[in-house]
């Protein structure tokens, strides 16, 4: 290559509203965070999947039985972000963690709002903070907090 | 099934940030290289294959662009995976199968410094309920290092000795980013980044290429001294949700290597693309290799990670070895998705 | 909202998905960008055939290999190889509807410049036609292919087919 001058530069965003179609399962899930329920869908030999699944990842069969399960659960494993960036959960400190909430056999990924690192536990007890207006998203619940 | 080897393999030196040459520039001279190293061009060529991802460059279709480096007039018989080049050259292996080709040129590029990547790469998780929380790419795999850790699977101490191993090795690649001697002790020592992950369990970001020819049989013979056969290689995926797989073995990378048959015979060499310091450690057990394996002798993926191209990379490393003699049978790997989701094994030997 | 449409069940999700880049432009757009930014069009040769790229990104996109020579400066006038006919509004171009957009053929170059025809009516635009650029004023110009406004016709005679068939 010959001599290499300075590229210009210029700054691009892409951006873009994606509209998901939710089906029968997913669409129960949602409509339930909209009335601040969490619902799991359970396989024939009672295994609850939370979020649920459209289909058995072991069999590939359909799976449509939907149940309610707690909002509040134990943190399985967690990570702590020193530095949150733009458009996750939380401002400050945090951390993402795996939830299996009670009645549920699979964990959830979501936020946990603790404070700080020492106040973190894998075991601990956590239980979901909901926004004021719920719309059906997961977003719907602001985060998880010790409790 | 016919015989099929990697003929020839290049490079573009991984850098954080290529500010002044785009993606296509840094492709050029790698295409370039390779054909003339090779004694090839464009029309002795039957089959193109590369790997790239539109949303590093942030726009659709991007990876035409790649094609200006190939020279694509008259036109070409050519396809694209948005996966690492370690997928593309699976591609082109069964189009060779097919036998409607003889020689093709595989390559995977990507410059993720033009995003950011740990952002971006959210949007390979569940777009329903996951990536409206935007987990960033280190904090899920900080998710997976703590199952592993507090499950009693391996250590932070075993974690930061392949940080350690694979940085030193890479002092000789010329190729790679993050190199040098360090200590596990002081390594230990750092603050977590995203706890339980030290910046050192972190692969760099990395803009980079790389391309590689394989050639089935006679043809193989003709274009290099002692080609590496590809005897073995197979990839396999696991779900996209996490809460489905367990996170602490690498099961698709047990079944690939079993197909492939890695265990088979004696592995000199392994080339293990491990993003980060544990998922390297779950690789590395689930393809069964021994004590005296040579692993990551280029300096692996922590060294550099030139992702799309960083899996194709080690194949071309593990041949390498190959060529020079120094290894009589290999096995390369490449991951791609989240906490190892998606891996291929390929072994390859000099006879 | 009412109590009946708060009953419906959710049926679609939206995820809006913003990521933020910065793009270099290369050796070559560089180059050739800065080269608009002083009026001039510079386009480069193939190595192996002599053709001539107006843009060039680095390589031959027919041969395959890197083109590295001196840069080549074309004039700033051609001919129209192919036009459309445009009734949509678009905030870039501050032509009256229709316009024409035209690819041009610069004398000198063998690749072809997608842009737009000003001063004339669509009733004339026709292949052939010999068109000149009609740049910003110098005080507007940026390192940007916008500089040229627009082309228009010359007034010359045409340009026969046979001499840029090649190019279509």
């Amino acid at each position: 290559m010959p001599d290499v001058t300075h590229s210009l530069t210029a700054a691009h965003q892409l951006a873009y509203t994606y509209k998901r179609s939710l089906g029968p399962v997913l669409g129960r899930f949602f409509t339930g965070l909209r009335d601040k329920q969490i619902h799991g869908v359970r396989r024939a030999d009672g295994k609850v999947f939370v979020p649920p699944r459209e289909y058995d990842p072991e069999t590939g069969d359909a799976m449509e039985e939907m149940v309610a399960v707690a909002d509040a659960g134990v943190v399985v494993s967690w990570a702590w972000v020193k530095e949150p960036r733009p458009s996750q959960p939380l401002a400050k400190p945090f951390a993402y963690a795996l939830i299996r909430l009670d009645d549920a056999d699979t964990p959830l990924l979501h936020a946990v709002d603790a404070g700080s690192e020492a106040a973190m536990s894998t075991g601990m007890r956590v239980k979901a903070r909901w926004i004021d207006e719920p719309a059906g998203a997961i977003t719907d619940i602001a985060c998880f907090e010790p409790g | 099934m016919r015989d099929v080897a990697v003929v020839a393999f290049t490079q573009a030196k991984s850098v954080r940030a290529e500010r002044d040459l785009n993606e296509t520039e840094i492709l050029i001279p790698v295409i370039h290289d390779i054909k003339r190293g090779a004694g090839l061009e464009t029309k002795d060529i039957d089959f193109v294959c590369s790997g790239s991802s539109d949303y590093l460059a942030g726009q659709s279709f991007a990876f035409v662009s790649g094609l200006d480096a190939i020279g694509a007039w008259p036109p070409v018989s050519e396809s694209h995976v948005e996966m690492d080049g370690a997928w593309a050259l699976y591609e082109a292996w069964v189009k060779i199968q097919t036998g409607h080709a003889d020689t093709a040129l595989v390559y995977g590029f990507g410059k993720p410094s033009m995003g950011d990547l740990s952002r971006t790469l959210a949007l390979q998780l569940d777009p329903y309920c996951v990536v409206p929380l935007w987990p960033d790419a280190v904090s899920v795999a900080a998710l997976q290092a703590r199952l592993c850790l507090e499950g009693g699977v391996l250590s932070e101490r075993e974690m930061a000795e392949v940080a350690v191993r694979d940085r030193g090795k890479g002092k000789s690649n010329p190729y790679a980013q993050v190199t040098g001697d360090f200590d596990v002790d002081a390594l230990l020592a750092e603050p977590t980044f995203v706890s339980p992950l030290r910046r050192h369990d972190c692969s760099p970001i990395s803009d980079g290429a790389s391309a590689m020819i394989i050639a089935a049989g006679d043809r193989a013979r003709d274009l290099a001294e002692r080609p590496a056969w590809i005897r073995g290689l197979e990839h396999i995926v696991e779900p996209q949700d996490l809460g489905i797989r367990d996170l602490t073995t690498s099961r698709s990378t047990q079944i690939a290597a079993d197909r492939a048959a890695v265990g088979k015979d004696k592995i000199d060499v392994a080339e293990v693309c491990g993003p980060f310091t544990h998922q390297s450690i779950l690789v590395e057990r689930a393809l069964g290799l021994g004590e005296s394996v040579d692993v990551n002798p280029s300096g692996g993926a922590l060294s550099a990670h030139p992702l799309m191209a960083a899996g194709l990379t080690r194949i071309g490393e593990a041949s390498k070895r190959i060529w020079d003699g120094s290894a009589d049978r290999a096995v390369a790997h490449a991951t791609s998705g989240p906490c190892l989701q998606q891996n291929l094994v390929c072994v390859l030997e000099g006879a | 909202m009412s109590e009946s449409e708060e009953r419906k069940p959710v049926e679609v999700l939206r995820t809006p998905v913003v990521l933020d880049y910065t793009y270099s432009a290369g050796q070559s757009s560089s180059r050739h960008l800065r080269a608009f930014g002083k009026g001039k069009l510079l386009g480069q040769r193939c190595p192996v055939d002599g053709r001539v790229y107006f843009p060039s990104r680095g390589s031959c996109p027919q041969h395959g290999v890197p083109i590295e020579g001196e840069p080549v400066e074309l004039p700033d006038r051609g001919t129209i190889v192919t036009y459309s006919v445009n009734r949509v509004p678009s905030e870039n171009i501050d032509l009256e509807l229709p316009y024409a957009a035209i690819q041009v053929l610069l004398d000198g170059a063998d690749t072809i410049l997608f842009h737009v025809l000003g001063e004339s009516s669509i009733d004339d635009v026709h292949m052939g036609m010999r068109v000149e650029a009609v740049w910003k004023p110098e005080e507007e110009w940026d390192d940007s292919v916008a500089n040229i406004r627009y082309f228009r016709p010359t007034g010359e005679p045409d340009t026969p087919f046979d001499q840029y068939k090649e190019h279509i």
